[in-house]
């Protein structure tokens, strides 16, 4: 679904990526992991689009297409979702106006009818089962005066209603109690299936705990250090990221 | 003054010349010697430049260029029910009156209404049925001489909106006055608007102003109010000229203690625009709101000032002025505050917000705060920005198209100024119409 390669992306002209690679394929769920600026959102906005990043070198295919060569609604239209680290408000706008005007580019864009209001009223009280979340967000500005948790509710929302093939959550986890963790968790795993990917970028083991992934990466100073199964994680949470620092020095 | 400004107000002069062949004997009246008055101010002062502080950033040279013909007699100009409908409110219940190049048709409005609570006429009729009325008030707030466009409007005062709200009289129904510019002359349509609000009375007004026409006029309007003890009153304003036209305005609000005023002064249209509003806080507990929003594409000009005049103790004043600037087009706003020494307890607040969509859009903002009182409140602000790089990310990111994602933020900036509009119909058909702009001025761009 998603391969990588040599990957390598500044922002104002300072490197970041020094070379990524991955390999995700439809029903996995990889965990990115590493240290405070190693360049885990970085790579997550890369991959969705954001324009501050330059991509110096490599490149990236998504379901056999050139991902770096589309714009981000195209992206997000070929079902490529990134749940944000930090979620953006934006006064004025109603989250529900928001959403469904997302699902129909996204349906209209892949040959389907878009919803009306009705259709879409119907998915969206289903789909806010999912995270938990008060209604009344729905038609509350879109993160406006959300707290930090409602905000990640609301991505993991969004996720449910979009329904994405590749999903990338940057530190849903980050800011959470562990009752929230466990809501976001669930939503996530009620999405899950043969057809479609997860990408789950995290600071800590805890999520993980919950979401439990089949492959394991930690990215150090914008490279992939070490690659490994779930236990890899517990290992990072015994030694710390100084392990792997370590490790990487003896190796040299 | 050039040869051409002495030219053009000579072509004044001689308009005015015309009107007073055809007055007969009320040349001698009081009304009259107003209008000679504001000749007399016209041919004095001339148009203003930009030299002067209060024009500075908005250049009337190209109204000032061109002899705009003064209408002094109602024509219909060939202007259908069909073509008057599509402005008018699609609310049964309002009372709807439409005015053609400044002169009031009685062949396109519903009957006037004169009871014990309200009456609503044209300021023609007013002239013989509410005589005493009329002239205790008007031009009695905006001054004759105030510049040359009040000047202008008053040397031809004919005709134009009138209502009287009787005391204690609460007027549910919206009361809307459609200006349409019409035919094939360069026309000068100067209507005269005043509105009467008596003690506790409730009332709400609507002016829209459209033009049909593609040949260059000048809509010089002024509207007074008079605003009761106690009473409140709200005023929707529509500037939605023709985008060759030219529209200069002037509203003054004369509040008595414990009014309320609420003002939402809307511009899409013209080339060059320039508002002119005025509330005078003439008493104590009075309560002013003047909300602003105006689009501008391509290279319109659209002008706003306003001054709020804090006379008394115990007043608030609270002003959000919004601006979309497209294309070339610019911006102007002025907000003035007086706090005179009196007027201690004030609590005046101010916002001005531009969202420039171009890089060659621009706005001349200015906050004027003018205070003589010591144990007052107030505060103001302006901002100019683009759209926001991380919001348009947000929604790209979640599949919305780059120019989807940014009508829907332009929408939600402008749309907190349509929300105060109180009148149902006109909300709705404002909030409609701010869609249509958007998606149109980004095909004006392309
Ligand atoms: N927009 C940006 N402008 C400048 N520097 C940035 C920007 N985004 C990220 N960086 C820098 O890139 C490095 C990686 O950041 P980031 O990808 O956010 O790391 P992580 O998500 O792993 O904490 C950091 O040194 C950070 O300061
Ligand atoms: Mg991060």
């Amino acid at each position: 679904m998603l391969e990588i390669r040599n990957l390598h992306a500044s922002v104002t002209g300072n490197e970041i990526l020094h070379g990524v690679d991955l390999n995700v394929k439809a029903g996995e769920v990889h965990a990115i992991m590493g240290p405070n600026g190693s360049g885990k959102s970085t790579l997550a906005g890369v991959l969705a689009g954001r324009e501050a990043y330059e991509v110096t070198e490599g490149q990236v295919r998504y379901n056999g297409k050139d991902l770096l060569e589309m714009d981000p609604e195209t992206r997000a239209r070929e079902g490529l979702f990134l749940a944000f680290q930090y979620p953006v408000e934006i006064p004025g706008v109603s989250n529900t106006y928001f959403l469904k005007a997302a699902l129909n580019a996204i349906r209209t864009h892949n040959g389907l009818e878009p919803l009306d209001a009705m259709e879409f009223l119907s998915l969206v009280k289903d789909k806010i089962k999912l995270v938990d979340m008060p209604g009344d967000l729905l038609n509350r500005s879109v993160n406006e005066g959300f707290s930090g948790g409602e905000k990640k509710r609301n991505e993991i929302f969004q996720m449910a209603v979009l329904e994405p093939k590749l999903a990338i959550l940057d530190e849903t986890d980050s800011g959470l109690d562990i009752d929230a963790l466990r809501i976001v968790a669930d939503g996530v795993n009620k999405l899950r299936s043969k057809d479609n990917a997860t990408v789950v970028v995290t600071h800590y083991q805890r999520l993980l705990n919950y979401i439990v992934p089949d492959y394991v990466h930690v990215l150090v100073d914008g490279k992939i250090v070490k690659s490994g199964g779930k236990d890899l994680a517990l290992l990072l949470e015994e030694r710390g990221y100084d392990w792997v620092r370590e490790e990487l020095e003896v190796g040299a | 003054m050039s040869d051409n400004e002495l030219h053009v107000l000579a072509s004044y002069k001689s308009s005015f010349d015309r009107l007073e062949q055809s007055l007969n004997g009320e040349a001698a009246s009081q009304l009259h010697t107003l209008r000679r008055r504001a000749l007399t101010a016209l041919e004095e002062k001339g148009f203003p430049t930009t030299k002067e502080e209060e024009w500075r950033f908005t250049n009337v040279a190209p109204i000032a260029a061109k002899s705009f013909v003064p209408v002094l007699h109602y024509s219909h100009e060939g202007v259908t029910r069909a073509d008057a409908a599509k402005s008018l409110l699609s609310d049964p219940e309002a009372v709807q009156m439409v005015f053609i190049n400044g002169h009031f048709s009685s062949e396109l409005s519903s009957a006037s209404i004169a009871d014990g609570k309200v009456r609503v006429t044209n300021l023609a009729t007013a002239f013989r049925t509410e005589f005493e009325s009329v002239s205790r008030h008007l031009g009695k707030y905006v001054r004759h001489d105030e510049n040359a466009f009040t000047a202008m409007n008053t040397a031809f005062v004919l005709d134009g909106a009138y209502v009287f709200v009787a005391d204690n009289a609460q007027i549910e129904a919206p009361i809307h006055f459609l200006f349409i510019a019409a035919g094939n002359k360069s026309v000068m349509a100067a209507p005269r608007n005043l509105i009467i609000a008596g003690k506790n009375s409730k009332v709400s007004i609507i002016e829209t102003y459209v033009g049909l026409t593609a040949t260059p006029y000048l809509s010089n309007t002024v509207t007074e109010f008079v605003v009761g003890e106690n009473a409140r009153v709200e005023h929707d304003r529509l500037q939605d000229e023709h985008r060759d036209a030219f529209h200069i305005s002037t509203v003054h609000f004369q509040q008595s203690t414990n009014s309320n005023v609420v003002s939402n002064a809307i511009n899409l249209g013209g080339s060059i625009a320039r508002n002119g509003i005025t509330s005078v806080l003439a008493g104590e507990g009075i309560e002013t709101t003047l909300n602003g929003l105006s689009l501008g594409t391509g290279t319109q000009h659209i002008d706003n000032h306003t001054t709020i005049d804090h006379a008394k103790p115990h007043c608030a004043s609270h002003e959000i002025y919004k601006a979309v600037l497209d294309g070339k087009s610019r911006g102007v706003f002025n907000g003035k505050i007086f706090v005179r020494k009196d007027a201690q307890k004030t609590d005046a607040k101010q916002t001005n917000k531009t969202l420039l969509l171009s890089d060659e859009a621009t706005i001349d903002t200015k906050p004027q705060l003018e205070i003589f009182a010591d144990d007052v409140k107030c505060t103001h602000g302006a901002t100019v920005g683009y759209l926001d790089d991380e919001q348009m990310f947000y929604l790209r990111s979640r599949g919305v198209g780059f120019e989807q994602a940014r009508d829907i933020l332009t929408f939600a900036f402008a749309i907190d100024v349509i929300n105060r509009v109180h009148v149902d119909a006109l909300r709705n058909r404002l909030e409609a119409m701010i869609h249509e702009r958007l998606q149109e001025g980004r095909q004006l761009e392309k």
